[in-house]
């Protein structure tokens, strides 16, 4: 057997762009990207939007395949077999990778629950107190964990079971297969969510609130910063997904075209989300006598609460139309988690060496036990709470780790000359100039962001809850990814990553 | 819908959608295959 099949390789190119498309769609396309758009100046907002697709997002999907497919290991494998001193950005990667799939899978569980709950009307005249009482049982603050939910644990060990099953049957016969299956009914549940809400009274009252460009909003640069962030947290990137799929791809295989795909692809998505969510938020608008701005929010807010009283007031088909949408939300978030979680199975595989299912075992009972504090009554605050310190610091600080030493340190020239050897179409020398550029736009969204954390602790929460769970998460981390790149290595990776570094450069004729 | 959401939406529609078209056309070529 080669040392590709070993690893896994995709049985075809559409399998790899469904799978990869499939990682980018997540939840966030359908329940952030509408509302960031509508609130940095509605169609305005799509300049700055296409502008970081083609300068940030698509470049970095392109320097992560290429890099992943050379190399053909997962991140620290990647990082490494550039100097041994960068595997801990590897690991970095890989071990937000592992907290985010703590959280992400609850979100898919309430997700599974809301499905049924779609059809009995269990959320009531008041959504809101449905949630965070009948439902979640919320505690009264952060570090009070009450006890396991079992609302919430009963639908995430679903979730947990659907997810293993598929990685357990490898990269063809499970990631690939999943997601051409996942991905068709993603789109056609979506569509179906579209064509109903555009046929509702108000419909054309919310997609005006979400189109209507107001380019006075060009001139701020948090509505720049606002796009760049849309785009890098939606794409994937930096935290080590790209580069173990790409890794998985045969040795002849675009890298170019394929990124543009799944950048185009993940963005015609949310733009589609878009019109589904504001057409729907414009009939409840319409329905309560308000303006679109007062019923629109995102998050989990826009999905457990807003949604469930649009679906109250549609004047038919309430159920279907709510079952729908969750579906939706399943099949996006079911095609990113386990997207997630490959990227740290074949990290821990890679690594040590283990077959794929010695490091899922590893991976589920770490992770799962770890998912069920967060399926406690007290989990929507520690899931808040990591999710942002994951997503707002960790991604970032990530790209900035991995730009500096791919984006500064290492010869992109030949990069770009061994995708353009290999693609359908060539790139120019910008993308080494969006690349670099990239990476000193991280740094001001980072330096922003703290600026905005010292004036005011995110949502209100104590410093306490913030330190527990989100710079404790983030101080596991960084520790556990410098513990990561010190332990010993199999022969395999020995031989494979440390032995014969790459320098800085990629050669086209390794 | 006022005339620059429906301006806004159908550009926008186009270059992503069509982008895309045009990608998995070239992708879709038997020299690319």
């Amino acid at each position: 057997m080669s040392k590709e099949e070993n690893r896994g390789q995709w049985g075809s190119r559409s399998g790899f762009i469904l799978a990869a498309i499939g990682s980018a769609i997540g939840l966030g396309n359908i329940w952030r990207f509408p509302y960031v758009a509508a609130s940095n100046g509605g169609g305005a907002f799509l300049i700055p939007y296409l502008v970081a697709l083609f300068t940030a997002g698509i470049p970095l999907l392109i320097l992560e395949f290429a890099m992943g497919h050379k190399i053909r290991s997962s991140a620290p494998g990647v990082f490494a077999k550039l100097n041994k001193k960068y595997e801990a950005i590897g690991w970095f990667q890989t071990l937000i990778a592992f907290f985010i799939t703590t959280y992400y899978v609850v979100i898919i569980a309430w997700s599974f629950s809301y499905m049924f709950f779609a059809f009995t009307g269990a959320w009531g005249a008041d959504p809101k107190a449905f949630l965070f009482g009948e439902y979640l049982n919320l505690t009264d603050n952060p570090l009070n964990l009450g006890g396991l939910n079992l609302k919430v644990a009963v639908p995430l060990l679903l979730v947990w079971g659907i997810n293993y099953g598929v990685l357990r049957m490898g990269v063809k016969n499970g990631l690939e297969k999943a997601n051409k299956i996942f991905m068709p009914l993603l789109i056609v549940a979506l569509l179906v969510i579209v064509v109903r809400g555009v046929t509702l009274p108000g419909a054309m009252d919310g997609l005006d609130y979400f189109f209507s460009p107001d380019f006075s909003k060009l001139s701020d640069p948090n509505v720049w910063l606002a796009a760049y962030g849309q785009i890098f947290f939606s794409l994937s990137i930096c935290f080590a997904i790209m580069y173990a799929y790409a890794s998985y791809l045969p040795k002849k295989s675009d890298i170019v075209n394929n990124a543009f795909m799944t950048g185009l692809g993940n963005c015609s998505f949310s733009l589609i989300s878009g019109i589904g969510v504001f057409s729907i938020l414009g009939f409840m608008a319409h329905q309560q006598g308000v303006s679109v701005a007062d019923v629109s929010s995102a998050g989990v807010g826009l999905a457990f609460i807003v949604f469930p009283t649009a679906i109250n007031q549609l004047p038919g088909m309430n159920g279907l139309i709510g079952a729908i949408f969750f579906i939706t939300l399943i099949f996006a978030g079911l095609s990113s988690s386990m997207s997630i979680m490959e990227a740290v199975v074949a990290a821990i595989a890679d690594k040590f060496k283990l077959t794929r299912t010695q490091a899922l075992n590893r991976f589920a009972i770490a992770s799962g036990a770890l998912s069920l504090l967060v399926a406690t009554d007290g989990g929507l605050y520690v899931l808040d709470i990591v999710d942002y310190a994951t997503n707002q610091y960790g991604i970032v600080i990530a790209g900035i780790l991995e730009l500096v030493v791919l984006g500064w340190l290492f010869n992109l020239e030949s990069v770009r000359t061994y995708v353009n050897e290999l693609s359908d179409f060539a790139i120019g020398k910008w993308w080494i100039y969006a690349i670099k550029g990239t990476s000193f736009l991280l740094v001001l969204i980072l330096a922003l962001k703290i600026k905005g954390e010292i004036a005011a602790p995110y949502e209100g929460y104590s410093w306490d809850a913030l330190g527990v769970y989100g710079l404790g998460v983030m101080m596991i981390i960084t520790l556990g990814s410098f513990i990561m790149s010190k332990k010993k290595a199999s022969d395999e990776f020995h031989d494979a990553i440390y032995k014969e570094t790459l320098g800085n450069e990629l050669k086209i004729e390794d | 819908m006022s005339t620059g959401a429906i301006i806004v939406a159908v550009c926008s529609m186009t270059l992503l959608w069509g982008g895309f078209a045009i990608c998995l056309r070239i992708a879709m070529k038997p020299e690319n295959k």
